[in-house]
């Protein structure tokens, strides 16, 4: 019990896709314009990726084994593209309020490297499909709280006096490069 | 005593009282013309109902209230109607408005005035008799009273003296000489309302009139309330969460939290109308600040400002007029704007007294706006996103519940003009809900006509296709005929609006300058090929329908 | 190899059966996009953006037919709200819709005016009142302005008016206000 929280915490604040692995970069600047869309974002990664991580390690562990790893990469992609794709097609027709809010946000997932990302860090590190599950709900949910923080900082940037040349997407960059610095206090949180 | 339950914030800025209440309030001299604008109150302008050249009397209603939210306007002095017409009037665009311009007679005859026995009558009746006498708050909002009379079995009603504007004696002035009558004005809302509490709350920097009030009060049960001098403590929400300790929410009236507040100037002319017959004509005005003579006169609406403030003797250097007091008053760009009913004080402004602001700087998020904010709102962020003019997030942060009451202006560090931020912020979402109902309402229309369309194209063919049967029912069939018939007629119409087209003889061209003649002879062509491509047009267009009737 | 063909083919087929499936199952009509986009623009009904009306162009856009800076009347501010929805960068205005157009509405001049009633065909919210050989006239609140009754009008006797800035719609203007020479330097920097 105690491992998968720390897998939690783990994935959430000391390793965070983004700010220390550097993944996910594109949606990360992309849809952090306005807090509704990232919030959307936020939700509908978190979706994907859990299952993403639980049906990768079933297509890792019992399809492809140790003689086709060469595969993983390849097979991972077209897991996850179908996941998405899947998952569009039911939230629009079971959910459309819920379809309303990712609507436009899912299909953009399939390009998310951190969602490629951590599928492959579990097999790195040997995760059962539990831990895959929490490893990869919890890296969702740091991209989540990451995207969300910065979104609402860029709203603010938006009416801030920032001088010329670092107007728009370069003084974004500035600000994820400070929050990436700051997370680093985080790391003597989890051994 | 009554416990007192201070609100957030609040600024103590320098008085400036004392000089105009040396004196007691006298009466301003009949002006030689009186320009009433017919809106002088929240909601509908009122309606002209008289008309150019009429002799009116004094207190004869010349604007009707015009739907629920408006109120009547009358005549201020007997004398004939010179013009309706626009006229500045006091308003931050500049832009001018509908105004009935009076010439007085001197002669000052009444029109016949009737008190009302308030006891006896319905209180809705009283309500619409109010309107018609054109009452309205007088404490600078201008809402019709009758509106805000309509609250039953009411806990506490509030009568607003605290007047916390600096400069502004008005209300004190009214107090101390009138306070009897003032007391009978609070009885018939009291009344009205069937209120169970009357707390009538006055700051303690107006020692006279909380003795005067105390004095008329005696053994009506109302309860004088004496507020600590702190601006804004006139602002209704904030008064009645001074004295009754009830917050009225965001974006909710105060009846809701079971109290209504009023001004003590409209208790005054709630009395007057009701007893005495009289309409409000006029108001107490406060001329003061860079004046000899700073003192409060009983204005006639209507007098045009820059005549009024002559009694007072305006001193040299003056640079300009603030109507209303220096913290939310309205600089004048115009002296021939009227005293309106929401005029309670001119001030005279000079570079001494007035000196400009200094230059702004940047906003360094000290917070000093929030915490003067009376509202309890971020003055900051609110900056911040009108700046940005991201008005969906301003209105997060109750852009709303601002009052514009300006203590972030006057406690920032920066000199920002926040308040205009406010006032634009709101505007701007004011008039983008305009554009999308407007919008919405151009949507609606537009699908109803292509319903409308698609319908009536099912009918004709509908018709169509009954005719044909029919036709095809009688052999000899006479649609040829009709089509033909019908086309002769159109004809004849066509030609018979040519020839009365061409009938009409143009007037006054003898000796026309050449230029003049080429440009008549100009469109004279135009008019003429128009008229010839109608022809055709109405032609084709006849010519399609025929083939359709056939 | 003939595993690692086998493996491929397999996971294609099985994630292609899925997603087949599941596009007949949960298929869904419409596009609530189309309404979103509708309710973004202006509802003129000109036609200057070449659409018969802004319900056809609010479906082109929604389906990725139509550019989003085709609209005359929405200006800059109906481009920038659509490229908030659709999370795509703002273009800079159609050459047909860059000339700013003040608010204005049909007059016809009843002197002129044959009773045709030609105009009214053509007008998109029913705003003109008329009936043969009556002369006709606008309804001043339900005019948009859009300009379609000009062409049709045999006698030219439509002209355009702007509508003057009234009380009712007057709006405050964006604060001016003189800032101080140390101020002044940052923000030329910024600006």
């Amino acid at each position: 019990m105690e491992n998968y929280f720390l897998i939690l915490i783990g994935t959430v604040f000391v390793n965070n896709i983004v700010l220390a692995k550097i993944l996910g970069l594109c949606p990360f600047m992309g849809v952090s314009k306005k807090l509704e869309a990232a919030i959307g974002m936020g939700m509908a990664t978190t979706f994907v990726l859990t299952l993403a991580s639980g049906a990768s390690y079933l297509v890792n562990h019992y399809l492809l084994g140790s003689e086709l790893a060469y595969l993983r990469t390849l097979s991972f992609i077209i897991v996850i593209a179908s996941i998405v794709q899947f998952t569009e097609m039911f939230i629009h027709k079971t959910s459309p309020v819920l379809y309303q809010v990712l609507g436009i946000y899912l299909p953009l997932i399939t390009t998310n490297c951190a969602v490629l990302g951590i599928p492959l860090l579990n097999v790195q590190e040997n995760h059962d499909f539990i831990q895959s599950l929490f490893f990869g709900f919890g890296g969702a949910v740091g991209f989540a709280l990451v995207l969300t923080t910065f979104a609402a900082m860029r709203e603010r940037l938006e009416g801030a006096d920032v001088p010329l040349p670092f107007k728009g997407s370069a003084i974004a960059m500035v600000t994820a490069g400070l929050m990436s610095i700051a997370s680093m206090g985080f790391s003597g949180l989890v051994k | 005593m009554r416990t007192l339950h201070p609100f957030h914030g609040g600024i103590h800025p320098p008085e400036h009282k004392s000089q105009s209440t040396r004196q007691g309030i006298a009466a301003a001299p009949l002006p030689a013309r009186l320009v009433v604008p017919l809106r002088q109150h929240n909601g509908n302008p009122a309606r002209p109902v008289v008309a150019v050249g009429d002799h009116v009397l004094k207190g004869q209603m010349i604007g009707a209230p015009e739907g629920f939210i408006s109120a009547a306007v009358h005549a201020p002095a007997s004398g004939r109607v010179m013009a309706i017409e626009m006229q500045p009037i006091p308003h931050p665009s500049g832009l001018p408005d509908v105004s009935v311009v009076l010439e007085p007679d001197g002669e000052e005859r009444w029109i016949e005035r009737q008190a009302i026995d308030y006891r006896a009558i319905d209180p809705a009746d009283l309500r619409n008799r109010l309107r018609d006498a054109g009452v309205v708050g007088l404490g600078g909002a201008v809402f019709p009273s009758h509106i805000k009379l309509d609250a039953s079995g009411l806990e506490t009603l509030v009568i607003n003296a605290a007047e916390c504007e600096p400069y502004i004696t008005c209300d004190d002035m009214l107090m101390r000489e009138r306070a009897a009558e003032v007391v009978q004005g609070i009885a018939i809302m009291q009344h009205v309302m069937a209120a169970r509490e009357v707390l009538i709350g006055i700051e303690d920097n107006k020692p006279e009139a909380i003795s005067a009030m105390q004095a008329a009060c005696q053994g009506s049960g109302f309860e004088v309330v004496t507020v600590p001098t702190l601006y804004p403590s006139g602002s209704a929400k904030q008064l009645i969460k001074l004295l009754t300790g009830k917050e009225v929410p965001s974006g909710a009236l105060a009846p809701q939290v079971g109290v209504q507040c009023f001004n003590v100037a409209t208790a005054y002319t709630i009395h007057r109308a009701v007893n005495h017959g009289e309409p409000v004509i006029s108001r107490i005005v406060t001329l003061t600040g860079n004046m000899e003579e700073p003192r409060n006169y009983e204005v006639l609406i209507g007098t045009p400002v820059g005549e009024l403030v002559k009694v007072a003797k305006p001193r040299a250097d003056t640079s300009g007029y603030l109507m209303g007091g220096p913290m939310m008053g309205l600089p004048l760009t115009d002296p021939g704007v009227p005293v309106v009913k929401a005029t309670n004080c001119i001030i005279a402004t000079s570079a001494e007294l007035f000196p400009p602001p200094p230059r702004a700087m940047p906003c360094i998020r000290c917070t000093r706006c929030a915490q003067a904010c009376p509202a309890d709102l971020q003055p900051q962020e609110l900056f911040w996103f009108a700046k940005a003019k991201n008005f969906a997030k301003a209105q997060e942060y109750q852009l709303f519940d601002c009052i514009e009451c300006g203590c972030c202006n006057y406690v920032c560090p920066s000199h920002i003009p926040l308040v205009q931020f406010y006032r634009f912020a709101k505007s701007e979402i004011h008039a983008q809900e305009r554009d999308r109902k407007a919008s919405e309402r151009a949507r609606e229309r537009h699908e109803f006509r292509e319903f409308r369309l698609e319908r009536e194209k099912q009918e004709k063919a509908a018709k169509h296709a009954a005719k044909a049967a029919q036709a095809a029912a009688s052999p000899d069939g006479g649609s040829g005929d009709e089509a033909a018939a019908k086309k002769a007629a159109i004809q004849a119409a066509i030609d018979r609006a040519k020839a009365k087209k061409a009938a009409v003889t143009p007037q006054n061209v003898d000796d026309l300058p050449p230029e003049a003649q080429a440009k008549i002879d100009e469109i004279e062509e135009r008019r003429t090929h128009a008229r010839e491509s109608a022809g055709q047009a109405a032609a084709v267009q006849k010519s399609d329908e025929g083939q359709g009737a056939s | 190899m003939l595993n690692a063909l086998l493996v491929m083919i397999g996971l294609a087929v099985a994630l292609g059966a899925v997603l087949g499936f599941a596009s007949l199952k949960f298929k869904v009509e419409g596009n609530p996009l189309v309404e979103k986009v509708d309710a973004i623009l202006p509802q003129i009904q000109c036609g200057q953006c070449g659409f018969p009306g802004c319900k056809p162009y609010a479906e082109a856009i929604a389906s990725g037919k139509a550019a989003i800076n085709l609209c005359a009347p929405g200006g800059e501010a109906v481009m920038k709200r659509l490229a908030d929805l659709l999370g795509v960068e703002p273009q800079p205005l159609a050459a047909e819709a860059a000339r700013p157009k003040p608010k204005q509405v049909a007059l016809i001049d009843e002197q002129i005016c044959i009773g045709c009633t030609l105009c009214f065909q053509a007008c998109p919210v029913d705003a003109i009142v008329g009936a043969a050989k009556q002369v006709h006239t606008v309804l001043d609140s339900e005019c948009t302005g859009c300009e379609l009754c000009l062409p049709p009008c045999p006698v030219d006797c439509i002209t355009m008016v702007p509508v003057e800035e009234g009380l009712n719609g007057w709006k405050w203007n964006y604060p001016v206000y003189p800032i101080s020479d140390d101020a002044r330097k940052d923000v030329e920097v910024t600006s």
